[in-house]
């Protein structure tokens, strides 16, 4: 008990330093700031293969996490930016490195992590509310106040009227909408989506974007967001970390300096044509 | 009732009613023996004016199969998971499943028979049986079935064992458990009949074979046509259960 105070209180003072002093660090200089919120260092991931050497997915990543910022990965198919995802969310463990969300070090899954799969991953059997509440069963916190929140989330993201539906009357689009609901139901210090409008088309995909921005207005979550596409990292990010091809190091780290709140004109802007530009350059595509 | 509906109804009737007609003419017309091979309305009448025995002996059919479709739910089920679940009781115990699977029901009846007596209960033995397999094949292949993705999500909520089974990996299986009960249900009703058979003192087996004995076919066909009719009725009401469980098969897709 007495340790439990002493803990929150530690937290509380945390929370605060990070408020007052954090300053973003892409080369890891930490040693002088406050514990940043999320801290990877020298992170490295290799698979063992049979009768050849392993192979080496993650070479080197090393960056900072500020809190209530979204920093996007943005890299090449296989170039392990899914895979760092997944061990930053527990459910694979690195080779190597450091890993700490919040002062702790993540070596298994956190329940207050919220993640976003690549595919909506939503039960057939559910009704979209029920699946939208999942998480609070499964952390035994599903009570009226989850329902009202989960309703509450669903009303945020367009879904009002289909809390009684079945996914398999849902488009792609809405599928995916449920699944951000799902994830954020539990009120997540950290949300991980990995490649999450990867499988919507255009228009939609725009929309989602769109609706993740605002999102994280009213919900002030911290996103750490994979994607291979150039111009969703630059709408979306505060930050954009940009990963070689395997094995990967980071390639680049481009701060996003563009203003909020941010709407489709901006695309078109000469500032985030030259942040494209500099993502294009970092990946090898573009000189 | 939609033109689907409609036409979903009519075109097993038409098709029905035509091999019903050839059947009639065909035996009214080339003179065959009621013996060889009964008309559709001889064997309507003898459905008719024997309707008292026939529903009588139904019934000892229809708890057999009955029964033994649920023990081997009840024992299948749990039987499955255990073997789906665990590495160990999957090598030690699917072997010996697919041996047993191997041997011909009918060449065991006659050793249930010795074992549990002319009565029910070596019926409902032999219904068991039959109705186990599909039933622990389809449910483990159900079990191992569990999309990953789906798994991962559970994983990164960090749920127990238990929460996966029951709020995931079951509910996940249930297509394939019910795929598995509607073969089971049908084999089920062979089961008895098998039973019936070998020996036994009622039942529409047991009628079966004493009209059959009798050189009474009308009546053989009229028991033959209640068995088939006993088999659709209890596959339907599988179809009728799993619509209730899983409701949301059964919604309009987009």
């Amino acid at each position: 008990m007495q340790a439990d105070i002493f803990r929150r209180r530690l937290l509380c003072l945390r929370k605060q330093a990070i408020q007052s002093h954090a300053q973003l660090d892409p080369q890891g200089r930490a040693n002088s700031a406050p514990v940043p919120f999320g801290h990877f260092k020298d992170v490295h991931q290799s698979f063992k293969r049979s009768g050849q050497t392993p192979l080496v997915a993650i070479k080197n990543i090393t960056f900072d996490l500020k809190a209530g910022h979204l920093v996007t990965l943005l890299g090449p198919s296989g170039c392990g930016k899914t895979t760092f995802l997944k061990i930053v969310a527990g459910l694979i463990s690195a080779s190597g490195g450091t890993i700490q969300i919040n002062g702790r070090d993540v070596a298994e899954p956190q329940p207050d992590f919220g993640v976003v799969f690549q595919q909506a991953n939503l039960m057939p059997w559910r009704s979209i509310l029920d699946n939208v509440l999942f998480p609070m069963e499964i952390l035994r916190r599903s009570d009226a106040a989850a329902k009202l929140r989960a309703q509450e989330l669903l009303a945020l993201v367009g879904l009002e009227g289909f809390e009684q539906s079945y996914p398999s009357q849902l488009s792609g689009g809405m599928q995916q909408r449920v699944a951000l609901c799902r994830a954020l139901i539990h009120k997540p210090k950290l949300l991980l989506m990995d490649e999450p409008f990867g499988a919507l088309d255009e228009l939609t995909r725009m929309e989602m974007q769109d609706l993740l921005l605002d999102i994280r207005v009213k919900t002030d979550a911290t996103v750490m967001f994979v994607t291979h596409s150039i111009s969703e990292a630059v709408y979306i990010s505060d930050v954009v970390a940009v990963l070689s091809k395997r094995p990967s190091v980071i390639a680049d780290y481009i701060v996003v300096n563009l203003p909020y709140p941010r709407s489709a004109e901006i695309r078109y802007s000469a500032e985030f044509t030259d942040l494209e530009h500099r993502a294009g350059r970092a990946l090898g595509i573009t000189r | 009732m939609t033109f689907r509906d409609v036409r979903n109804a009519i075109y097993p009737l038409v098709g029905i009613s035509a091999i019903l007609l050839i059947w009639q003419l065909y035996t009214h017309f080339l003179g065959i023996n009621r013996i060889v091979l009964p008309s559709p309305l001889d064997i309507l009448w003898a459905s008719i004016s024997n309707w008292d025995v026939l529903l009588r002996e139904s019934w000892p059919t229809f708890l057999e199969s009955v029964l033994g479709f649920a023990l081997a739910v009840a024992i299948g089920i749990p039987f499955a998971v255990c073997v789906a679940n665990s590495r160990v009781l999957n090598l030690t115990l699917y072997p010996i499943l697919i041996a047993t699977q191997s041997i011909p029901k009918v060449a065991v009846a006659p050793i249930i028979l010795v074992w549990f007596g002319l009565g029910m209960q070596s019926k409902l033995v032999i219904a068991f049986l039959v109705a186990f397999f599909p039933i622990v094949v389809d449910t483990a292949a159900g079990m191992r079935a569990t999309p990953v993705g789906l798994l991962e999500l559970a994983r990164s909520l960090r749920a127990s064992s238990l929460q996966i089974f029951l709020k995931v990996q079951f509910p996940a299986a249930l297509p394939f458990i019910f795929a598995g009960a509607k073969v089971a249900v049908t084999l089920a009703v062979i089961g008895a009949v098998i039973g019936e058979f070998i020996g036994s003192v009622g039942g529409l087996g047991n009628l079966l074979l004493t009209a059959n004995s009798q050189l009474d076919s009308p009546l053989a066909w009229a028991a033959l046509i209640w068995l088939s009719v006993l088999g659709i009725l209890l596959f339907g009401a599988v179809v009728i259960a799993e619509r209730i469980v899983m409701p949301w098969s059964d919604v309009g897709h987009h």
